[in-house]
């Protein structure tokens, strides 16, 4: 019996998400008296993999199969599956990203498992009851969810856990193949487009967000919401009707119908906060609401707010962030 | 093809919230007046979204841009949602079915249109991303293992030629072009397609349109909702003056330490 983690790779490296998920599934395999193995999927080293014991994982499966270099869910799915089997797994951990939920879903049936996705806390674990807590109601409540089945899988939402890092521990990395076949690759990607960040800072990863919406004016504004998430190494996004008119691109849209995120910092900027917005970013840790209009929704669901043109703002918040240094 | 979605069961929720021990700093009352607002919006929204939206829109308009073809509606649910049924039915879908029985949890929903999905033969099935109330993000997996068929999810684009599908899926941080055989499931983003408002004749139509009601194939005791639960309440916003930007700055940094 043990736990076993998927770790989703890009780049040469381990996804920050997934240094949550390892060290999740390390605390689990604590919680149960057991250890955490890891499987990675994606493009990554065997040096970066076994840094992977600063998270508390003993043990790296890798398939350095190039054809598993991009999201392919079939070959995935099989990939993990052979892993939980010889591993003997009783409990899965992934990230709740689209990688990880697709994966876990269909792993869920494959393995006869219960599954928890957009999990928010450890599980409780009281002899035979297993219980995990969730996000539901895009993050304006919780449940409680048991898992009744031998197995069970875990997908942890990001930024619910912060990854440890135990310095000079390190996991054994083993080689691993499952028989993959060209029916396993039947989804595979014919080509991938990767949002340019220019060198900045990928919104779904992201710790720090500075968003704007309408109240922005305009596309050619922009390098006032760039200056100050350049400053604060944050992340960019924006408001669903800024990506309706296209003055930003579709993968930073967040609210209900985008990408949802939840990092330790949402600084809205000229963003009224629409329900459908508020469900994107009420997960998030400390918000923070830029808008002229004392009566906009947003400074209700927000920590800290001004009430002030955005223009006029903007370049003082990325001046004072300097001038922290 | 078939269109998997809108699942109103916010008021048998709210009855179920109701019923749980709400805990929380908010107090009961608080916490089911809170919970009870979200869930009242997030039907309205949910009514728009299924009659303008992504997988019952997209799915007829590949079957007029194709000639040919039928789109079918399946819910699984009590008799509550039919308003619901009906409302995707007036869009362009030609027929639906409704799977009598509370959507227990995502496995149960999953075997439901597994069965039925297989006993119809369809070529498509289009879902939503997950389902608004519970998040789950689930049952468009589970149905493509239980067929033994690839899912595609979440998909912003979808395009169809003979047995082809090319599709744009999201992945964190961009987007990959897949192209797969029918059958296949897909699970659609928005923006996958223009919103569509039904007209008059539509509406009228869809009162004739045959809705099937059948029973519920199977059981699930992979997971069951224990209680639920709300988060801490927000203290309050803390306001600034424009004139005191840099405080704020720097109440991130050693009252919020986020910086």
């Amino acid at each position: 019996m043990s736990v076993l983690v998927v770790i989703e790779c890009d780049h040469g490296d381990v996804k920050k998400s997934s240094l949550e998920v390892a060290t999740y599934g390390a605390k689990v395999a604590a919680q149960l008296g057991t250890t955490a193995t890891a499987v990675a999927v994606g493009e990554v080293t065997a040096a970066n993999l076994a840094k992977l014991g600063e998270q508390g994982i003993t043990k790296v499966l890798h398939d350095a199969d190039a054809r598993l270099k991009h999201f392919v869910n079939l070959a995935y799915v099989k990939l993990i599956a052979a892993a939980a089997q010889q591993e003997s797994a009783k409990v899965l951990v992934l990230a709740n990203s689209n990688i990880g939920a697709t994966v876990g879903s269909r792993l869920a049936v494959r393995l006869e498992a219960s599954l928890a996705t957009n999990a928010v806390e450890l599980p409780t674990i009281n002899g035979a009851a297993f219980t995990v807590r969730r996000g539901v109601y895009s993050g304006k409540a919780f449940a409680d969810v048991t898992l009744m089945g031998e197995r069970k899988i875990i997908a942890v939402k990001k930024n619910s856990i912060e990854a440890e890092h135990a310095a000079g521990q390190t996991a054994e990395v083993v080689s691993f193949t499952a028989a993959l076949t060209d029916a396993d690759f039947a989804d595979a990607p014919k080509e991938v487009k990767m949002a340019s960040t220019e060198g900045g800072i990928l919104l779904p990863e992201a710790d720090k967000v500075v968003s704007g919406g309408r109240g922005m004016k305009g596309p050619e504004n922009w390098h006032l919401i760039e200056d100050l998430a350049k400053a604060l190494g944050a992340a960019t996004a924006c408001s669903k009707p800024v990506s309706d008119v296209d003055w930003r691109p579709h993968h930073e849209h967040v609210g209900q119908t985008g990408i949802t995120v939840s990092p330790n910092l949402y600084i809205a900027c000229g963003i009224s906060g629409a329900i459908q917005h508020l469900a994107g970013v009420n997960s998030s840790k400390v918000i923070v609401v830029i808008n002229k209009d004392p009566e906009a929704p947003f400074f209700k669901a927000a920590d800290y707010g001004i009430v002030g043109d955005v223009f006029e703002v903007l370049p003082k918040l990325t001046a004072a962030v300097k001038a922290l240094g | 093809m078939l269109v998997v979605g809108g699942r109103p069961t916010e008021a048998k929720l709210v009855g179920q919230i109701d019923s749980a021990s709400i805990v929380g700093p908010a107090g009961k009352n608080a916490g089911r007046d809170s919970i009870g607002l979200v869930v009242d919006e997030r039907v309205v929204q949910e009514v728009k979204g299924l009659q303008r939206g992504g997988a019952a829109a997209r799915a007829i308009e590949l079957k007029e841009a194709a000639g040919s073809g039928t789109v079918t509606v399946l819910n699984v649910g009590e008799a509550d949602t039919e308003v619901i049924i009906r409302k995707a039915i007036s869009i362009g879908a030609d027929d639906a079915i409704r799977v009598n029985a509370f959507p227990k949890d995502a496995f149960f929903v999953a075997q439901q249109i597994a069965h039925y999905a297989k006993e119809g033969g369809y070529d498509v099935i289009l879902m939503g991303k997950e389902s608004i109330d519970f998040n789950g993000f689930q049952v468009h997996g589970m149905v493509g293992e239980l067929l033994g068929i690839p899912t595609i999810a979440p998909a912003l684009k979808l395009d169809i030629a003979g047995d082809t599908a090319t599709l744009e899926r999201e992945i964190e941080g961009g987007k990959e072009v897949v192209e797969v055989k029918t059958p296949f499931v897909v699970s659609c983003q928005q923006p996958m397609c223009e919103p569509r408002i039904p007209n008059m004749r539509g509406i009228m139509a869809a009162r004739t349109k045959p809705l099937k009601v059948v029973e519920a194939i199977g059981q699930s005791d992979r997971t069951a909702v224990a209680q639920f639960a709300l988060p801490p309440a927000k203290q309050g916003v803390k306001l600034f003056t424009v004139e005191q930007a840099a405080d704020l700055v720097k109440a991130l940094r050693t009252e919020a330490k986020v910086l």
